[in-house]
């Protein structure tokens, strides 16, 4: 790894998180695992090199995976107590708590909490390679202070994810500094790559995304660490990789939980395909 | 059958009495049981053979991701996303240990690899016909996945050591996956009305294709017989097409399912089911390009392997530099 920071929380309580705050973190990084998962499972057959293939095929399997964990949670913590969000009225849901089919396969997508990072389409590799980039610092990083928290569900989960996302950050960074300073157009479709996905970054470490991380008793420098650990590590794999930061300015406005691109829909109309056409069905 | 109708070069098989003498010790060996490794000795046909047949099934694990990768995104449950999904990636891990095991009789995966891209070397005609339902996971799964392991588990005992090893990992993954394969159709089979037609539908277009990945009959063929003699064939085309048929028949009476063949009958005399006739020339059509998707599955892995020469040309710059860097820190230092 390019040194990637260790967060340093302070140990100051501040309160256990509320039932729709363990929820709302739920679906935040379950819906990204969910989304970006999708996504790179679509290079199944298709990618540069049969070892390629491969790799895609086993981080989509580890983000599905960590997303039904997560979504998992969200439902439990759901059908604990009503403060949590309300369970929809969905036709061919069985009635009880949520289950994270239900939440991944019957949710609109204004009800997903996934950056809009997450769903923008694949493009090309380098496309492909910079997201995955940009999101692993940020998974990394935001798994690191979770595995932290007193919040014990929580912390188990993150504790699990981060054995894997140490393993894609390495992969996504050695590949980030390998194509970009590597042949002319190699280096060219790289940088390309980061300024298309520059603007959705700011929606990574921004408390107004919905996860402020003051609440999670990780004391008040947990979000800023997530932040500047973030910065540091992208200033350090970008100058290896001889890729310039872009200077334009992040896309902000309208900045709040549930802001999305017009990809999403498509995305969530192919996944949850049969489950609509199929309502009650068990497959 | 991920490899049909192998070529040997043979025109007929010599006996004992007419082969030189190494070709003598090495039939012995193999008629004794023995492995044959990468630096013994070995008949050019032999290996020439042994390249085709290794080669065609890696290429089909590759060819084969495609018609399984175009449901991984519309997969029903995420616990099925996640099955599907390390299901395509064992065939690609199947593909990468095949190569490998064909690079052992001395010939590169880039010259494999561009002689499946150019459409002059061939893959299992069953990956030519498309995926339409999510069924068709469940009839893959169950069909031609099973039809494969008939062929593989006899491979096990092959001649050549790294193929025989390389089938014994990959029977290991292939019956999970027959299993998973019907598993998929026992819950569509249990289910409305609508998920029962889907798995009807989808053993209705698999059941003849799946038949046919045994190739034609070869009880005659000269080809067969060498491969057989060599040990790297164990058993006939319609011995192992009969044996998947009455293993088959009562897993669909299982699930509800009709056999889509109308002369399909018990033989009391042969203890096995007897079918109907085989439509030849489609499979030679499918065989020669003229499949339904054989066009599509060799653009796509065209257009993988073009779109993905930048990314290879440029970790290969990399590498170069690192290189270079790093001799030149020698020589400083």
């Amino acid at each position: 790894m390019e040194g990637a920071g260790a967060a340093n929380p302070q140990s100051i309580n501040h309160r256990e998180p509320s039932d729709r705050e363990i929820f709302n973190l739920a679906l935040v990084m379950g819906d990204n695992c969910l989304i970006l998962g999708q996504q790179i499972s679509q290079w199944a057959g298709h990618a540069p090199i049969l070892e390629e293939d491969i790799a895609q095929a086993n981080i989509a399997l580890d983000l599905i995976g960590q997303a039904q964990y997560w979504l998992g949670l969200a439902g439990e913590i759901e059908g604990l107590k009503s403060e949590a969000a309300p369970a929809s009225n969905v036709k061919g849901r069985s009635a009880g708590p949520r289950s994270a089919d239900d939440l991944a396969f019957l949710r609109e997508p204004h009800e997903f909490r996934n950056f809009r990072l997450a769903e923008i389409p694949n493009g090309d590799y380098a496309h492909t390679l910079m997201r995955q980039f940009l999101f692993d610092n940020w998974h990394f990083h935001m798994l690191q202070i979770l595995s932290q928290t007193p919040c014990m569900p929580v912390r188990d989960i993150a504790g699990k994810a981060l054995k894997e996302v140490t393993y894609h950050l390495q992969r996504s960074s050695d590949l980030v500094i390998g194509l970009g300073d590597g042949s002319d157009e190699s280096h060219q479709r790289m940088q390309g790559a980061l300024d298309h996905f520059w603007p959705y970054t700011c929606e990574l470490c921004d408390p107004r995304w919905g996860v402020d991380l003051e609440l999670w008793g990780l004391g008040d420098s947990a979000a800023l660490n997530l932040k500047a650990n973030w910065d540091a590590y992208l200033a350090r794999v970008m100058i290896k990789a001889t890729l310039v930061i872009p200077e334009r300015a992040p896309l902000v406005a309208g900045l709040r939980p549930g802001t999305h691109t017009e990809h999403l829909g498509y995305i969530l109309a192919d996944m949850q395909l049969l489950q609509r056409a199929h309502p009650g069905a068990s497959w | 059958m991920y490899a049909q109708m192998v070529k040997t070069e043979a025109d007929r098989v010599k006996t004992l009495a007419e082969m030189d003498e190494c070709e003598r010790v090495f039939q012995e060996r193999v008629d004794r049981g023995v492995k044959i490794e990468p630096k013994d000795w070995m008949p050019d046909g032999y290996r020439k053979t042994l390249i085709r047949q290794i080669s065609q099934h890696a290429h089909s694990e590759i060819v084969g991701q495609l018609p399984e990768g175009n449901w991984i995104s519309r997969a029903p449950t995420l616990q099925r996303k996640v099955i599907l999904l390390a299901k395509v990636q064992d065939e690609a891990g199947h593909g990468l240990y095949l190569y490998g095991a064909a690079e052992t009789l001395g010939v590169s995966r880039d010259e494999l690899t561009a002689q499946l891209l150019s459409g002059r070397a061939k893959y299992s005609s069953i990956f030519n016909y498309p995926t339409l339902s999510w069924a068709d996971m469940g009839a893959i799964g169950w069909l031609v996945d099973g039809a494969a392991i008939m062929n593989q588990v006899p491979l096990q005992r092959c001649s050549y050591g790294p193929y025989a090893r390389a089938m014994i990992k990959v029977c290991k993954e292939e019956s999970f996956h027959q299993r998973q394969g019907f598993d998929i159709m026992m819950s569509l089979c249990r289910g409305s009305a609508a998920q029962k037609a889907m798995a009807q539908d989808a053993l209705d277009r698999w059941w003849a294709p799946s038949l046919m990945m045994f190739g034609p009959p070869d009880e005659h063929s000269v080809h067969s017989a060498q491969s057989k003699a060599w040990k790297i064939k164990i058993n006939g085309n319609d011995e192992l097409r009969h044996k998947f048929v009455d293993q088959t028949v009562p897993q669909a009476k299982l699930l509800g399912l009709e056999i889509p063949d109308p002369d399909l009958r018990w033989n009391e005399a042969r203890g096995s089911y007897d079918i109907g006739q085989i439509d030849w020339e489609e499979f030679f059509q499918v065989v020669g390009g003229n499949g339904p998707c054989n066009r599509e599955r060799l653009a796509a892995r065209n257009k993988a392997h073009e779109d993905g020469a930048w990314f290879r040309d440029g970790l290969m710059a990399h590498a170069d530099k690192t290189k270079a860097r790093q001799q030149s820190q020698g020589e400083a230092a």
